[in-house]
């Protein structure tokens, strides 16, 4: 165990990302050994994330497998520091799974497939990049990494969707989602500088955010620099996580892009935008935090409600589960503006059972579209007939999205009421409003599309693939083992999120 | 002094290069047509000889030749290695090009090489009319290159242009120069340095002899509102005098700058602070207006000019953060410079393949080229993504490593509007790519195959070397550019301190 502790954080870095150059050199044709190379490439990190958040010590807590790598010494300081906490450690489990499934799933792309895993194992190595530095450059060169691919992912593997009076195509898509995260990042890169410069000026620069977080502690950054410099981070990362009103790429973004593209892009890379406002904005940056939370919270109740009723007017279902990530990415934020330790560890549970959750949902509607080329709710209708295990699972998703209790949305969402409800009553309520809203378009859902009236349409509709299926299975399972046994996450979490919370 | 041959051997790579330069001219007379092809063979093994003898007689030097004209010191050194590396570079993607396209060879590669001369001098002359000499005999060879396309129009109309402009811009130098003499009297960087620590109020004569300078300085770099000429002159050049433009004279003047600004200028600290102010704006400007206009280009070519002058911004912003208690911003400059050369020398390699199999230049040719010619196309993708500054590449690091300095250094203003400045170049950026990888193959131009792909010409072995040294260096600098910045500290440190 201990050779593997020292290069296990380096290792989900490195190996995706040598992967990736690697998978260069296979068949452009060919499409299934470069597939077989990715699924052992990404099985492998899976392996890695699990044996990481195993490992995670949860009664020492604090940072764990920290190693640092020089990489450009005086005067600017920068080396790769890696270490995980009881925040990342689940995260860096989601990335692992979900990205093993998006690998799985794209068993179907055919058309330039050498090219597609290149760019979605860099992706994947950036995910977990962010997960697991501590140093503010590689955050944001993780970061910018994942961003990165998701132009050609969108642009060439992607789909348009035409809405009868006007067109959202995949360039429309691809270009939209890449200008405003990489708007987003100009914000964030922008907080980076000024919090090295900040550090220069107090004589040590360093970009290393555990230095920083201790300079914070220490009283040395003013509550004037704090609040100029804290909104740029949380419109930044915001704007990955969905923030209302700068979230209106998600759902073309999400819609536009191919199956495995969509679970990582809604079921983990919204995560990185959370992730940072926790892990930049309220570790380095309390006293700023502290002041900006009430607007963020606020902000946090639109992202619910306004995007639960969107979701009641979508009928493409791809555009249902774009807007329903909008809306379940609102009650990450609230929680974590609560700034309460059960709302911030319902935040961070939230995340990774969104995650799952949002995965399988855009995993199960890509194999439907991959069989039906429609993904119209008016016209597909009692699916559950032909495609039985799809709908299955499709349905436990969206109960779980709904809150239902004994799958992991329950206690996630009871987590983040409960820590809203201690600290703002009013938008409390307007957040359990929001969650009844889900309850109509997720029921609505399923009522009609899938187990409705059978159309005889779709009489010779196949079902899923095996590999779908057993993909489904396995989401499935953990979103009810979480919902059942919830523990061994509550504590990690709860141990990172204390230790953050202890610098306000 | 002890007299001019002192010490002289030190400058044997400059003789060499000389040397080689007439001699390319002179073995070009006597070969026959058809033979016509070892001519960049020998001006590459001359450039690899240069550089040899510069890394074997010159490390650790660090002296003034001639009562301080020239300093053979690890800073010139340095950017010598820089510019012979460019100007191989430049030299093996090209030759194809020169071949099917230029008529007199050799005295295109005559002429090639008395540039790279006359960099090498700019870039260890410490003293301005040393300096100013060394950048005419640069300007001069260009002005024959640019226009080197006899029969083509906008050739002779970009050459014409660039002459004038560069002319001009000479006059105003020297004039610069003169006024700056008149009222200090003396022309050495390290003199005029002296005199401006010694003085609290420059005299009008004074000030505007250093402005009527880096007004000259300015026109050669193309800085905004000096950059008109750039844009017509890129676009009418050869592609491959288009790329040596845009990397190698840009490279040099920035050396020039950088010892002249170090050495004469930052030393009179209440002086440069005012200094600053101007530089930051002009830098500011550039990159905005660089950027803003590349949006509406539809040729390749002109799209790079403005491009490079959105990068000039960036680096003007280095050179404005320029001081005497740090040598994080000449690191920075130095640093952004070779990334700078390094992505451009991948991009343009590729653009000339395209042009070599296509004869064509604009950006909406480019459709499909992923799928017909996916070295060209990944070389280009990843070329772009590094000049917008995304990571894995040398452009996210050089430009982080820039803008951390320019922000440490009080202007976390400059450091926003360049990082705003590179997500409008990120748009027009990804337009190139959206034509490559996301649009259908273009089938007008390349032969279509019976299974309806089309097939362009295979781009030469030398140019897939250089997309392959081009692809590697990129990567490595934006991965692990430890020991290019321990280098290139070595360096600045000859400059300052």
């Amino acid at each position: 165990m201990a050779a593997i502790d020292e290069i296990i954080l380096i290792s989900l870095i490195l190996i995706p990302l040598i992967a990736a150059i690697v998978a260069m050199v296979f068949p452009k044709d060919n499409p299934k050994p470069v597939w077989y190379f990715a699924i052992a490439v990404s099985a492998l990190t899976c392996l890695l994330s699990i044996i990481a958040f195993l490992g995670y010590d949860y009664s020492e807590g604090g940072y764990q497998f920290s190693r640092t790598y020089d990489w450009i010494g005086d005067p600017v300081n920068i080396s790769l520091a890696l270490a995980i906490d009881g925040i990342a450690a689940p995260l860096v489990l989601l990335n692992g799974i979900v990205l093993l499934g998006a690998v799985l799933i794209s068993q179907t792309i055919i058309h330039r497939s050498r090219d597609f895993f290149v760019l979605l194992l860099a992706l994947g190595s950036g995910v977990f990049g962010v997960f697991v530095v501590q140093d503010l450059f590689f955050l944001f060169f993780f970061y910018e990494l994942a961003v990165l691919p998701m132009y050609l992912l969108i642009g060439v593997w992607g789909s348009s969707t035409d809405f009868g009076t006007f067109l959202r195509t995949k360039e429309y898509g691809a270009m939209k989602l890449m200008l405003v995260l990489v708007g987003g990042s100009v914000l964030i890169w922008i907080g980076i500088l000024a919090l090295y410069a900040q550090s220069a000026s107090l004589g040590s620069p360093t970009f290393n955010m555990i230095e920083l977080a201790e300079l914070a502690q220490a009283g040395q950054f003013s509550q004037e620099f704090q609040k100029w410099i804290f909104p740029l981070f949380m419109i930044g990362f915001g704007i990955l996580a969905g923030l209302w009103p700068f979230h209106t790429w998600s759902p073309d973004g999400h819609v536009a892009a191919p199956t495995g593209v969509s679970m990582l892009h809604a079921g983990v890379l919204m995560k990185l935008g959370a992730f940072g406002i926790i892990r930049v904005g309220v570790m380095l940056l309390p006293e700023g935090a502290s002041a900006w939370m009430p607007i963020l919270i606020v902000l946090g109740t639109v992202n619910v409600v306004y995007g639960a009723i969107s979701a009641i007017s979508q009928h493409d279902l791809k555009y249902v589960i774009g807007y329903s990530s909008v809306s379940h990415m609102g009650y990450v934020i609230m929680g974590i503006a609560t700034l309460h330790p059960v709302g911030v560890t319902g935040a961070v549970l939230q995340m990774f059972s969104h995650g799952i959750m949002t995965a399988l949902m855009f995993a199960m509607v890509g194999s439907i579209y991959e069989r039906t080329h429609i993904r119209d709710t008016n016209v597909l209708n009692g699916l559950i007939k032909r495609m039985g295990t799809a709908s299955c699972f499709f349905a436990i998703a969206g109960l779980a999205s709904l809150g239902l209790p004994g799958l992991s949305g329950f206690i996630a969402e009871f987590m983040v009421f409960v820590g809203v409800f201690r600290t703002y009553l009013p938008l409390a309520i307007l957040a359990v409003i929001g969650a009844a809203i889900t309850a109509v378009y997720i029921l609505r859902l399923l009522a009609k599309t899938f187990f409705g009236e059978a159309d005889p349409r779709w009489e010779d509709l196949p079902d899923s693939s095996p590999v779908e299926k057993a993909v489904g299975a396995v989401f499935v399972a953990i979103l009810i083992v979480v919902g059942v046994w919830p523990a061994p996450l509550v504590r990690v979490i709860n141990i990172g999120v204390d230790s953050v919370l202890q610098g306000l | 002094m002890s007299g001019l041959t002192a010490n002289i051997y030190l400058l044997t790579p400059e003789f060499i290069l000389a040397g080689l330069a007439l001699a390319v001219l002179a073995i070009d007379l006597f070969l026959p047509d058809d033979k016509k092809s070892i001519l960049p063979i020998l001006c590459i093994a001359g450039l690899v000889a240069v550089a040899l003898v510069s890394m074997m007689m010159l490390p650790g030097v660090n002296i003034s030749l001639y009562g301080g004209l020239l300093a053979i010191d690890a800073f010139s050194l340095f950017f010598k290695i820089v510019f012979l590396l460019i100007a191989i570079f430049i030299i093996l993607s090209s030759a194809q090009y020169i071949k099917q396209y230029l008529s007199h060879q050799g005295e295109f590669y005559g002429l090639l090489l008395f540039s790279v001369l006359g960099m090498n001098i700019m870039v260890q002359s410490r003293e301005l009319l040393t300096a100013y000499i060394a950048l005419e005999l640069l300007s001069f060879s260009l002005y024959v290159m640019v226009a080197y396309s006899l029969s083509n129009a906008k050739s002779n109309e970009a050459g014409l242009k660039y002459i004038i402009v560069g002319a001009f811009s000479s006059a105003v130098l020297l004039y610069g120069l003169s006024m700056l003499y008149g009222a200090t009297g003396v022309t050495k960087f390290a003199d005029i340095g002296l005199i401006l620590s010694g003085t609290t109020e420059l005299s009008p004569a004074l000030w505007v002899g250093i402005a009527l300078i880096f007004v000259g300085l300015g026109f050669k770099l193309s800085i905004v509102p000096f950059h008109m000429w750039a844009p017509d002159t890129y676009e009418g050049a050869p592609l491959p005098v288009t790329a040596y433009l845009a990397i190698a004279s840009k490279t040099a003047a920035f050396a020039l700058v950088l010892r002249f600004v170090c050495e004469g200028l930052i030393v009179a600290e209440a002086l440069w602070q005012d200094w600053q102010i101007i530089f930051a704006v002009l830098a500011a400007v550039s990159m905005l207006a660089g950027n803003l206009v590349a949006l509406a280009q539809t040729n390749m070519k002109r799209l790079m000019a403005y491009s490079s002058i959105g990068h000039i911004g960036y680096i003007l912003a280095g050179v404005t953060v320029l001081s005497a208690d740090s040598i994080v911003a000449v690191n920075s400059v130095s640093f952004y410079l070779v990334g700078y050369a390094a992505t451009n020398m991948l991009v343009f390699a590729a653009i000339i393949g395209f042009f070599n199999a296509t004869g064509k230049d604009n950006i909406s040719d480019l459709r499909g080229l992923a799928d017909t010619q996916p070295l060209l196309a990944a070389s280009i993708a990843i070329g772009l993504f590094s000049l917008a500054g995304l990571p894995i590449f040398a452009g996210f690091t050089v430009k982080f490593y820039l803008f951390a300095a320019v922000a440490s250094s009080g202007f976390l203003w400059l450091a926003g509007v360049a990082i705003i400045a590179s997500l409008i170049s990120l748009y027009y950026y990804l337009q190139i790519i959206r034509q490559m990888y996301i649009e259908g193959a273009d089938t007008s131009h390349g032969v279509a195959s019976t299974s309806g792909t089309v097939s362009l010409p295979k781009a030469p072995f030398s140019t897939t070397v250089v997309l392959g040294i081009g692809l590697v260096v990129v990567i490595w600098l934006g991965v692990y550019p430890g020991p290019l910045l321990e280098i290139i500290e070595f360096a600045s440190e000859a400059l300052i301190g």
